[in-house]
C-alpha cells in the first residue's frame, strides 16, 4: 500500500516539475514529432504495401483492394521468380560478386591507409596526392572504358570488381581512424622488441581496428549491391554477368509501365503487378534485412568521415 | 665602415646557408636510406593501391586526347584523324548538347533547392525531438531510402504512382479528388516534381547525420547562457544552433556546386522513359547515349571534360568566395 502512495507521489511530482520546468510538451513539440512521424512512416509504407502486393492474389489486386495488408494470400509469384530462375541466379551471383569485391576492397584500403598513416613515412605527401587525384579528376567514361577494353576485362565479372576497388573516400577515413584511435607508443614498443611492419599491422593494428573494418567492409559491400551503370557500361552482353540491380532494372523499368519482362518473355504478361512487386521485394529483402544491423556502423562511417573534412 | 661590415656578414651567412644546404642534401639522402631500411614493408603495401589507380585511372588520362580526333571504334588511337578543334566545335553548335546542358542545369540547380535544406530542418527537428525512443525509431527509418538502390528507388515509383492501378492514384480515385489518374512518371512536368520528391525522400534522412554530428560539438554551455537569460527554444535554434551548423553547411553546399553539371546517371536511367526524353535527357544521358551506344566516342569525351571542368571550377570559385565572406571553406 504504502509503496504504491510513494508511487503516486513520484508520478505527481514528476509532472510538476514537468508543467513547471523546460520539459514541458508544447504545441511545437506535438507538431515536430507528428511532422518526422509522418515523414519517417513514408519511408517504410511502400515496402509494406508492395510485400502486401506480392503475396496477394492476382484477383484483389487487379481490383485495387490491397492497400497495406495482403488478401488472399499467396506465393505463386515467389514460385515464378524461382521456377524462371533468371532473379535466383542473379542473386547469387551478386553475393558472390558483393564479396570479392569487399574482400580485395578492404586489402587495397588497408595498404593504402597504413602506410599513409604514418608520418614518419618518406615521400607520404606526394603518394597522397597520386593517391587522391582520382578523386577530383576522372578522364570520362569513354576513356575509362577503353582501357578496360583494352585489359581485356569487358565482359567479364573483373569490370565490375577492379576499376571501383581503390576508393579515395574510404581510404581517408581508415587513415584518420587509425591516426587518431592508435597510439603511436603501442606500436614503438612492438618494434623494440624487434617486430616488422608487417607484423604490427597483423598483431596490433588490424586487431585494433575491427570497428572502421566493419563500417568500411559494408560501405564497400552496400555500395557495390546496389551499382548498376558500371554493369551497363561493361557487361551488357553478358546476361550471366549481370548483378542483381541491372537485370531488375531491365525487367521492370526498360519493360514499360505493363508487362513484366523474363527470359522467354511470355510468363508473367497475365499478372504483372503482383511478380512486379514479388521481384521488388525479392531484390530488396537482402538489404532490408540487413539493414537493421549495419546502420549504426555506416553512422559512425560517416561520423569519421565528417570530421576530416 | 658600418656597412662594409655589415656586407661581410652577410656574405658568410651567404656561404654558411650553402655548406648547409649541400649537407642538408647529404643528411636527406642518409635519412632517405634510414626511412626505407626502416619502412620498406610500408612501400610494399603501397605497390597494390598504386598499380589500381595508375592502371584504371592514370591510363585513361592519355585517351583524353581524343577530343581532339574524330574517333572511331574500329580505328582506334592510332588510325584515327586528327582534327584539332573540329570535334570541340561541332559539339558546341550540337543542338542536342545545349538541350541537356539546360536541363542538367535546371534539374540539378532544383535539386539543389529542394534537397539541400531538407536535411538541415530534419536535423533541427529531430535535435528538439524530447523522446531518446521516438527519435531513434524515427531516425532508423529516415535512414533506410539511402541504402537502397535507385532502381529499387525508381521500381518503387512505378508500383505507387502507375496511373491505373498505382496505390497514390487509387486512394485519391477513391476518396473522389481526382476522376483520372495522374500520369506522375510518364508526363513530363509530373515527372519532373516526382523525379525530384523522390531525390529529397532517398536523401534527407541520411543527410542530417552529418548536421547532427555538428550539432552535438555545439558547446553545451551556450544552451545554458541563453536560458539562463531567458531565450525560447526559437530564439535558442536561431541563435545558436543555425550559427553553429554554419561551417559544416557551407562546405556541404560547395561540395554540392561541384555537382551541378553531373546528374546522378543511375538515377535519371532508372526513373527515365520515352515520355520524358524532354526533361531526362542531361548531360549524364548524352555521354552515354552518344558516346558508348552511338559510337560518338570523341564528343561524349569533350562532353566529360567539360563537365568535369565547370565543375571543378564552380568548387574553387565557391571556396574562394567562402573565404571571401570570412568562412572556412573547404580546400
Amino acid at each position: 500500500m504504502s509503496k504504491k502512495n510513494k508511487e503516486i507521489a513520484r508520478d505527481a511530482e514528476a509532472n510538476r516539475s514537468e508543467s513547471k520546468g523546460v520539459s514541458k510538451i508544447g504545441i511545437s513539440d506535438i507538431i515536430i514529432m507528428i511532422i518526422l512521424g509522418v515523414l519517417s512512416i513514408s519511408c517504410i509504407l511502400p515496402f509494406i504495401h508492395i510485400a502486401a502486393k506480392s503475396v496477394s492474389g492476382k484477383a484483389v489486386v487487379l481490383a485495387k483492394e490491397v492497400f497495406f495488408w495482403p488478401k488472399d494470400i499467396n506465393f505463386n509469384a515467389y514460385v515464378t521468380i524461382f521456377n524462371d530462375g533468371q532473379l535466383t541466379h542473379a542473386m547469387g551471383y551478386t553475393v558472390k560478386l558483393t564479396l570479392i569485391f569487399t574482400i580485395l576492397g578492404m586489402i587495397v584500403c588497408t595498404c593504402a591507409a597504413y602506410p599513409l598513416s604514418k608520418k614518419r613515412l618518406k615521400g607520404r605527401e606526394f603518394i597522397s596526392v597520386i593517391l587522391l587525384l582520382s578523386m577530383y579528376f576522372s578522364a570520362g567514361l569513354i576513356p575509362e572504358y577503353l582501357i578496360m577494353k583494352k585489359l581485356g576485362l569487358l565482359n567479364t565479372m573483373w569490370a565490375l570488381i577492379w576499376p571501383l576497388i581503390f576508393s579515395p573516400y574510404n581510404m581517408l577515413i581508415m587513415k584518420s581512424y587509425l591516426q587518431s584511435t592508435i597510439p603511436d607508443s603501442l606500436e614503438e614498443s612492438a618494434f623494440l622488441d624487434g617486430a616488422t611492419n608487417f607484423q604490427v599491422l597483423w598483431k596490433i593494428v588490424l586487431p585494433l581496428s575491427k570497428p572502421i573494418i566493419a563500417t568500411l567492409s559494408l560501405f564497400y559491400a552496400v555500395g557495390r549491391w546496389n551499382a548498376y551503370a558500371d554493369a551497363k557500361y561493361y557487361v551488357f552482353r553478358e546476361r550471366a554477368l549481370q548483378p542483381l540491380q541491372y537485370i531488375l532494372s531491365n525487367m521492370i523499368l526498360s519493360s514499360g509501365n505493363d508487362a513484366i519482362s523474363f527470359a522467354d518473355g511470355s510468363l508473367a504478361a497475365n499478372t504483372p503487378e503482383v511478380i512486379q512487386a514479388a521481384a521488388i521485394m525479392f531484390a530488396t529483402l537482402p538489404i532490408l534485412c540487413v539493414y537493421p544491423f549495419i546502420q549504426k556502423y555506416f553512422v559512425k562511417g560517416v561520423m569519421i568521415g565528417a570530421v576530416k573534412g | 665602415m658600418k656597412k662594409n661590415k655589415k656586407n661581410q656578414e652577410a656574405v658568410t651567412a651567404a656561404s654558411s646557408i650553402a655548406i648547409s644546404k649541400q649537407e642538408r642534401r647529404e643528411l636527406n639522402r642518409r635519412e632517405w636510406k634510414k626511412c626505407l631500411k626502416r619502412d620498406w614493408q610500408l612501400y610494399v603495401l603501397l605497390i597494390f593501391p598504386i598499380i589500381c589507380v595508375i592502371l584504371f585511372k592514370f591510363a585513361a588520362y592519355p585517351g583524353m586526347r581524343m577530343i581532339f580526333m574524330d574517333y572511331k571504334p574500329a580505328l582506334g588511337y592510332d588510325r584515327s584523324k586528327w582534327v584539332g578543334f573540329e570535334t570541340i566545335l561541332k559539339v558546341f553548335k550540337d543542338a542536342d548538347f545545349f538541350r541537356a546542358l539546360k536541363n542538367s542545369i535546371i534539374f540539378n540547380f532544383l535539386d539543389l533547392l529542394i534537397s539541400f535544406p531538407m536535411p538541415i530542418v530534419l536535423a533541427l527537428m529531430l535535435n528538439e525531438l524530447r523522446f531518446p525512443k521516438y527519435k531513434k525509431v524515427t531516425q532508423t527509418l529516415l535512414y533506410l531510402p539511402h541504402f537502397l538502390s535507385w532502381v529499387i528507388v525508381a521500381s518503387i515509383s512505378y508500383v505507387f504512382f502507375k496511373p491505373s492501378t498505382g496505390l497514390v492514384n487509387v486512394l485519391l480515385m477513391d476518396w473522389g479528388v481526382i476522376s483520372e489518374g495522374i500520369p506522375f512518371l510518364t508526363e513530363k512536368w509530373h515527372w519532373a516534381v516526382t523525379y525530384l520528391l523522390m531525390g529529397v525522400w532517398q536523401g534527407m534522412g541520411w543527410g542530417t547525420i552529418i548536421y547532427l554530428a555538428a550539432i552535438t560539438s555545439i558547446n553545451g554551455e551556450l544552451y545554458e547562457a541563453a536560458t539562463v537569460d531567458g531565450a525560447n527554444r526559437w530564439q535558442k535554434m536561431w541563435h545558436i544552433t543555425l550559427p553553429g551548423i554554419k561551417g559544416t553547411t557551407i562546405t556541404l553546399l560547395i561540395m554540392q556546386l561541384g555537382r551541378i553539371m553531373g546528374s546522378n546517371f543511375e538515377r535519371l536511367d532508372s526513373f527515365g522513359n520515352v515520355n520524358v526524353k524532354d526533361f531526362q535527357y542531361q548531360l549524364a544521358i548524352y555521354i552515354y547515349e552518344k558516346g558508348l551506344s552511338g559510337g560518338n566516342y570523341s564528343r561524349a569525351t569533350v562532353v566529360s571534360l567539360f563537365q568535369s571542368l565547370v565543375g571543378m571550377i564552380l568548387v574553387i570559385a565557391a571556396d574562394k568566395f567562402a573565404k571571401l565572406i570570412g568562412e572556412d571553406g573547404l580546400i
